[in-house]
Formats: C-alpha cells, sequence, structure tokens
C-alpha cells in the first residue's frame, strides 16, 4: 500500500459520554469485555499496514498511557516510528486546544517528520473494521484532496453529525454541519484521507489566518474545488457518542454476526493482562453473555457484557448489565440495566435498576 | 563494567513425555496446554520472575518448534532484558563430541559456559513439567543461610508412593544423610520435586567429573547428587508445602485440570501476588449461552451447549446440543452440534463431527483397564467425523 501514516485524535468531544469521561479520555473508555475504545482504529491501522501512529491527547491521559505503553500489543514499539503520543502542545496560550483544527496544529512537527505520503486521521470514539489503504486506493484514483469516510444510516435528531451528499462517483457536493437530518443520510465518521503535504499546507494557512474550525473553515471552502470525496464504511458502525450509544453497541456483541464481523478476519490488538480463565460454578447460570478470563460467576448472568475479574456471587441476579474490570458483585443482588464501571464493589443485598434508555450508572471505584 | 546474576535457572525442557501419547506426538512435554489457557512451561517461568530470577536458560531437544516459539523473546513472562532474560539453549554441533544431551546432567553441562557468562554465585535446576506455584528466592535464601553446596527441594508423598521418586532421608537439621533414586523399599516420605539449587563451583566441578566418568547416566537423580553426597558435600533439604503436581500422565494430568474447579480449587488460579504468565491469545471474552455448571471458559469460547465439571480451552466452539462433560479441550477445538464428550483429553485443533460420541461417562470409562485408566485422547489436528464412536481409553492419533 502507498505509505501512511496515523493521527488519532483520543480526547474529541469527550464530554458526550460524561459520565465514561470523568476519569479517562474517549479513546480508553473500556469496551466489549476486554478491549479500550482506541483499539478498535488502532488495530484498523496496524491491520492497514500502518506502522507509525500519533496520539492526540488532552487531558486525563493517564489510562490512556498506561493501556498503550511502548505499543508493543499492536506491533508498535519500533526504532522506527511505531506509536508516538502527541500530547498538548502550546507555545502562546496556555489554553488546552477546544477543536480538531488546532488539536491539529499540535501534530505539526509529527507530522513533518514523516516521510509518509499519505495520512490517515481518525478518531477513537467508534467500533468498526476498515482496511484504510482501500480508501488511499480510491482517494488517489479519485485524485482527491481529502477522502472523507461515511456511513450511511437513519440518522434521527443528533445535532452534533455532520452529514453530506455526493454524486455518483463519491464527489461531495454539500456538506450540513450540526445536521439536523432525518432518514438515511451520509454520516461522516470522523475519518479522513489526505496527502501529508497536503494537510501540512492547509494547517499552515489556517494557522495564518487563526482558522479554528476544521469542518467550516477547511472542508466547506474546498467543496467547491470538487476534490472532496466520500469513501463509503459498510458493515456495523457503532459511533459511541453518549452513554446510550455505549450501551447500545456493547449489547450489540451479543449478535453473533456483529461479533464475527468486529473480531472474525483480522485481530483486535488491545494491553493483555493475565488473568486465569474464567470460571462458572454449579451454582451458577449463564445465557446469553460474554465472559471475560479472569471472572468467577456464582450466580445468574443473563444478557450481560462481563470485563475481566468480575466477580458474581450466589444468588445474584444480572439482567441487561454491563460490567468493568475488577468489580465484585455481593450475594442476592439484583442488578438490571446498570453500567458498572471499573473497581466498583457492590455489597450484598443490593437492588438496582436502569433501562436500556437510560441505564444505571455507576462511577469508578464505588461501594455500594 | 562487571555484570553478574547472582542466580541463573536453567529449565529442563527436552523430554519426551512418552507417557502422554497423543499429545506429545509432535510437542515437547512442557509445551503441552494446561488449564484452559496455559502451557505448562508457564509455571516455571512464571515461579522464576516472581522470585526475581530474571535469567533462564531453556533447554529443548525433543520436538522443539511449539516450546520455541511459545516461549519467544519470553515478553509475556518480563523475561526480555537486555541482560539475562529467557534464552532457548538446544544441542548445537562443536568441534569435537558433537552430540544430543545425553541426560540432565550432560544437558546442564553442555551449556557451562552459558552459565559462566552471568558469572552467578548459584544455579537453580528447574524441570518442564511441573504444576505448582513456589518462591525460589526463600529456597535460595535458606541454601545461603545453611551455607549449603546443594539444596533439594522436597515434599511429603504418600508413602505407598514413595518408590516412584527419588527419596531424600534427612537428618533432623534438614542435612541429607541419604538419597535413593526410586527405591523399592523407601525409608522416607521425602520425594525430591527435581528442583535444585546449587553454589555454581561445586555444580562446575561435579559436572565436570561426572564427564569424565564413562559409566555415569549422566543424570542428575542417580549420578551427581550420590557423587557429592560421598564426597561429603554439604547438602540440604528443602521443605514445600502447598500444590505440586508431576502431570506426565494421562491421569495426573486430567487430574491437575480439575484441580483448578470449584470456588476453592485444589490448586488457585486466582492470585495477585503470584500470577501465572502465559502467551495470552488475542480473543474476545467467552460468549457463554448454554448450560456451563462449574467448568473453566478461556477467552474466544463460544458455548451453546452444555459444559460439566470440564476445562475448555481459548477458542472453543461448542454447539448447541453438543455435551462435554469430565473433560479438558486444550483449545481452537470445535464440538458440532449433538456431539458428547465425555471423560477426554482433547488436543488442540480438534473437530468432533455431529452427533459423535467419544468416551464414555466417568463411572463407566473409569472400569476400563489400560494405559490411560479409561480416559480418552485426542492428538492435535484430528477430526472425528459425523456420528462417529470413539470408545472410553482409546488414544487416537489420526482423523477417524
Amino acid at each position: 500500500m502507498a505509505s501512511t501514516v496515523g493521527v488519532i485524535f483520543t480526547s474529541i468531544n469527550d464530554e458526550n459520554a460524561a459520565e465514561l469521561t470523568k476519569v479517562r479520555s474517549k479513546g480508553s473508555i473500556p469496551y466489549g469485555g476486554r478491549y479500550r475504545l482506541v483499539d478498535f482504529v488502532l488495530s484498523n491501522m496496524v491491520n492497514s499496514g500502518i506502522t507509525t501512529v500519533g496520539m492526540l491527547t488532552k487531558n486525563n491521559y493517564q489510562s490512556l498511557m498506561d493501556h498503550l505503553g511502548s505499543g508493543k500489543e499492536w506491533d508498535l514499539a519500533r526504532k522506527e516510528g511505531g506509536l508516538i503520543l502527541l500530547p498538548p502542545y502550546s507555545d502562546e496560550s496556555e489554553i488546552l486546544y477546544k477543536n480538531r483544527l488546532e488539536a491539529l496544529k499540535g501534530a505539526t512537527a509529527f507530522l513533518k517528520k514523516a516521510k509518509e505520503d499519505f495520512v490517515v486521521l481518525a478518531d477513537s470514539d467508534a467500533v468498526y473494521k476498515l482496511d484504510y489503504s482501500k480508501v488511499i486506493e480510491e482517494h488517489i484514483a479519485h485524485n482527491a484532496d481529502i477522502t472523507m469516510v461515511y456511513h450511511e444510516h437513519e440518522c434521527g435528531e443528533a445535532p452534533a453529525y455532520i452529514l453530506f451528499d455526493t454524486e455518483k462517483d463519491g464527489k461531495v457536493t454539500s456538506i450540513d454541519i450540526n445536521a439536523k437530518g432525518k432518514g438515511v443520510r451520509k454520516h461522516y465518521v470522523n475519518v479522513f484521507v489526505a496527502r501529508t503535504t497536503y494537510l501540512l499546507n492547509v494547517l499552515q494557512t489556517a494557522i495564518a489566518r487563526g482558522l479554528t474550525s476544521f469542518s467550516k473553515d477547511i472542508i466547506l471552502p474546498a467543496i467547491k474545488s470538487g476534490k472532496i470525496y466520500g469513501y463509503k464504511l459498510d458493515g456495523y458502525y457503532g459511533n459511541i457518542d453518549s452513554l446510550q450509544a455505549y450501551y447500545k453497541s456493547n449489547m450489540d456483541l451479543l449478535d453473533k454476526n456483529v461479533r464475527q464481523e468486529i473480531f472474525g478476519e483480522r485481530d483486535v490488538y488491545t494491553k493483555v493482562n493475565d488473568a486465569p480463565p474464567a470460571k462458572i460454578t454449579a451454582t451458577a447460570k449463564v445465557t446469553n453473555s460474554l465472559v471475560h478470563d479472569g471472572c468467577l460467576v456464582e450466580g445468574t448472568v443473563e444478557n450481560c457484557i462481563l470485563f475481566r475479574n468480575v466477580i458474581v456471587g450466589k444468588g445474584t441476579h444480572l439482567k441487561n448489565c454491563i460490567i468493568m474490570s475488577e468489580n465484585v458483585i455481593g450475594e442476592n443482588c439484583n442488578l438490571t440495566c446498570v453500567v458498572s464501571d471499573k473497581d466498583t464493589s457492590i455489597s450484598s443485598g443490593t437492588t438496582l435498576a436502569g433501562c436500556e434508555q437510560k441505564p444505571y450508572f455507576i462511577n469508578k471505584g464505588s461501594r455500594i | 563494567m562487571l555484570r553478574k546474576k547472582q542466580c541463573v535457572a536453567m529449565l529442563l525442557a527436552g523430554g519426551q513425555g512418552s507417557r502422554l501419547y497423543a499429545l506429545t506426538s509432535n510437542i515437547a512435554k512442557p509445551a503441552v496446554s494446561f488449564g484452559a489457557k496455559y502451557r505448562i512451561i508457564d509455571f516455571p517461568l512464571s515461579n522464576c520472575i516472581n522470585s526475581g530470577i530474571d535469567t533462564v536458560g531453556v533447554l529443548t531437544q525433543y520436538q522443539p518448534l511449539v516450546l520455541n516459539e511459545y516461549v519467544g523473546n519470553g515478553q509475556p513472562w518480563d523475561l526480555d532484558r537486555t541482560f539475562g532474560g529467557v534464552h532457548i539453549l538446544s544441542p548445537y554441533e562443536a568441534k569435537t563430541d558433537t552430540s544430543w544431551y545425553k541426560g540432565t546432567a550432560n544437558a546442564i553441562y553442555q551449556n557451562i559456559r552459558f552459565m559462566k557468562m552471568y558469572d552467578p554465585e548459584y544455579v537453580l535446576i528447574l524441570s518442564g513439567d511441573h504444576i505448582y506455584k513456589m518462591d525460589y528466592d526463600k529456597m535460595l535464601a535458606a541454601h545461603i543461610e545453611a551455607g549449603a553446596d546443594c539444596t533439594i527441594a522436597c515434599m511429603k508423598v504418600p508413602m505407598k508412593e514413595a518408590s516412584r521418586f527419588g527419596i531424600l532421608n534427612t537428618n533432623p537439621d534438614g542435612t541429607i544423610y541419604e538419597f535413593e533414586e526410586k527405591p523399592k523399599q523407601p525409608k522416607s516420605d521425602l520425594a525430591s520435586m527435581g528442583i535444585y539449587i546449587f553454589t555454581a563451583s561445586k555444580l562446575f566441578k561435579y559436572l565436570e567429573l561426572d564427564e569424565q566418568d564413562p559409566n555415569s547416566d549422566k543424570d542428575f537423580g542417580k549420578n551427581v547428587l550420590p557423587a557429592m553426597l560421598n564426597a561429603g558435600e554439604k547438602m540440604y533439604s528443602y521443605r514445600f508445602e502447598g500444590y505440586w503436581k508431576d502431570v506426565g500422565t494421562i491421569t495426573s494430568l486430567l487430574e491437575a485440570n480439575m484441580d483448578l474447579l470449584g470456588t476453592v480449587p485444589n490448586f488457585e488460579l486466582r492470585d495477585s501476588d503470584r500470577v501465572i504468565h502465559s502467551r495470552s491469545p488475542l480473543a474476545p471474552p467467552a460468549y457463554v449461552s448454554g448450560e456451563v455448571c462449574n467448568s473453566m471458559i478461556a477467552n474466544g469460547c463460544e458455548v451453546e451447549g452444555s459444559v460439566i465439571n470440564s476445562v475448555i480451552g481459548t477458542d472453543c466452539v461448542i454447539e448447541k446440543g453438543a455435551v462435554v462433560q469430565d473433560s479438558v479441550l486444550m483449545g481452537k477445538t470445535v464440538v458440532k452440534a449433538g456431539a458428547k464428550v465425555n471423560y477426554a483429553i482433547i488436543d488442540e485443533d480438534v473437530c468432533i463431527g455431529k452427533n459423535a460420541v467419544v468416551g464414555d461417562v466417568k463411572a463407566e470409562a473409569c472400569k476400563v483397564e489400560g494405559k490411560t485408566s479409561g480416559i480418552t485422547v485426542l492428538g492435535r489436528g484430528i477430526t472425528v467425523s459425523d456420528g462417529k464412536k470413539v470408545a472410553a481409553g482409546e488414544i487416537v492419533d489420526k482423523d477417524v
């Protein structure tokens, strides 16, 4: 494939899943029983043949750094390139970047140093499988300036979306920013491809003119050039833009087809913790659930995602719950539609219930 | 700069493991899967790193491919080091006297130069076929405190089984006055665990002497240890208390796997102080939606059938209507709809066809006499055709 460098935004739109990002950035939200959200975009990059990835961080990135380490789990601990953390960079003001374009300015030095011809920029808050080298192939074929990846689905009333329309060949004809579009639309998934030199030029202009918005100040004016194209992402797309969406996307993994698609063909790499295999005892009953190594289940578990080292006591009934790692749930509890963040302990006899539209959320490290 | 290691471990991993039959046709015994996600060698390697020993030579000889690949650069055990770390030591060609390892003592003898690179004061000798958690550092401390030349780890075994082991006859202060290899009439029930700490200079000296003895079997238990004792060197026993199991036979391998089950198991792996590390596969969490009872399920499994009193390794598929009972599935095995697996050990990459029947219920299978006492064994990569029946106690090493 054409030589490509990756840039991942790990902390854009942290606020829209505020419960989950209290103690971490978007990219390090635990997902699917063993992963962090960033694993999906990072694994996509590695599986596309990308070996240099810059990670733009903002605040609260301790958890992310702990997860990524040297990058060896993604084969990105390298002498040449590899995984490079790009913490906020500031030479003039002491204010942290507020948007994507300001964040990217912090990656200028990284991009200048990169020898790769192309750059893939992606957010880390979505679950999907995509071979970016295919996007670049189309990008080259179209002789495009920017190729934006979209997913077509029923869009509802979500106001923060960027929706666009294209001609048959993928050429973007119009863009709605903060669209309130209804019906099946092309939803930009915050992944785009450009030549590295093109992006650097854009950044230079933006810095010189004091521009701040990537979508309004860069993409919108560029449409006239006719060199902005769309690339269709087929298959599963789980956009984690709220607690509710987080809940739904986790539950989607209980569908065999989704599991096959996300985990089937290419590995999703992640940090490895050595936990013994899950134990399901004689008093347990487990149906339609994901259970990670390290769990000890003595109660009833139904339609749940159990992360590493979760203990479920005797007589306890968990239904439609997401229980993150190191949770200890006592005996005779009754939890329904609960999302319990890491390191929580719930004493025996507790009853908690939420609903699918509004799951009951328990903060990291709580004692209930 | 002078660099040295206080203690270097040498792990004997060349054993063929012939009593594991089909399970070791293509791989060395230490690479045999255990406990759903481990291999036997994970235990001594993890014990080393958990005891602060970061330099380990792994001596391989028999079918080393899987073992070499598995150990790799040692990263899963934090044994990838710039100085020290894990090293695979296979027999090599020399200018004269090129040879295979001719016994445990000769294997170590051939690697004296490796040990000397680290200028160690002590050498720990381990074998790669036991399941246990042990702090070798405590044993080393005892060795140093006693001023011993050799310390042998031992544990009490039932008197009637004592004749299967190397037996230590000791004085009340722990010194050894006699060492008997598999005695017909044992005088004590203290069995050697095959774990030795030597003061390095003494080890090198007695290995050289043993090498020159044409009548020697080049074995630690039979030759080197008795020779040291006869020469009046200070030899101490070190009592180990805890779980330890030789998994060299089909029955003991099955038993050891079963010892992991239950809320309070005989052998506990949930231990944050002494984590057993392994090359964990990149599998998603297990999907479980079936009748699972008193079992262990590793990541990557898809269980929709019944699993009872069993250990299910990584990436196994148990389809709807399939039943697995009192068995060990080592990994990447598919049990198709309606198939039944009872009292069996199934190696990796096996496919058990629809409605096939492997083994017999434990109560019946136990009555079968034979090499495996009724346990059915399917070797690596085997396919059992739809509806096929494999009788209890059979050892299968090709498609049926």
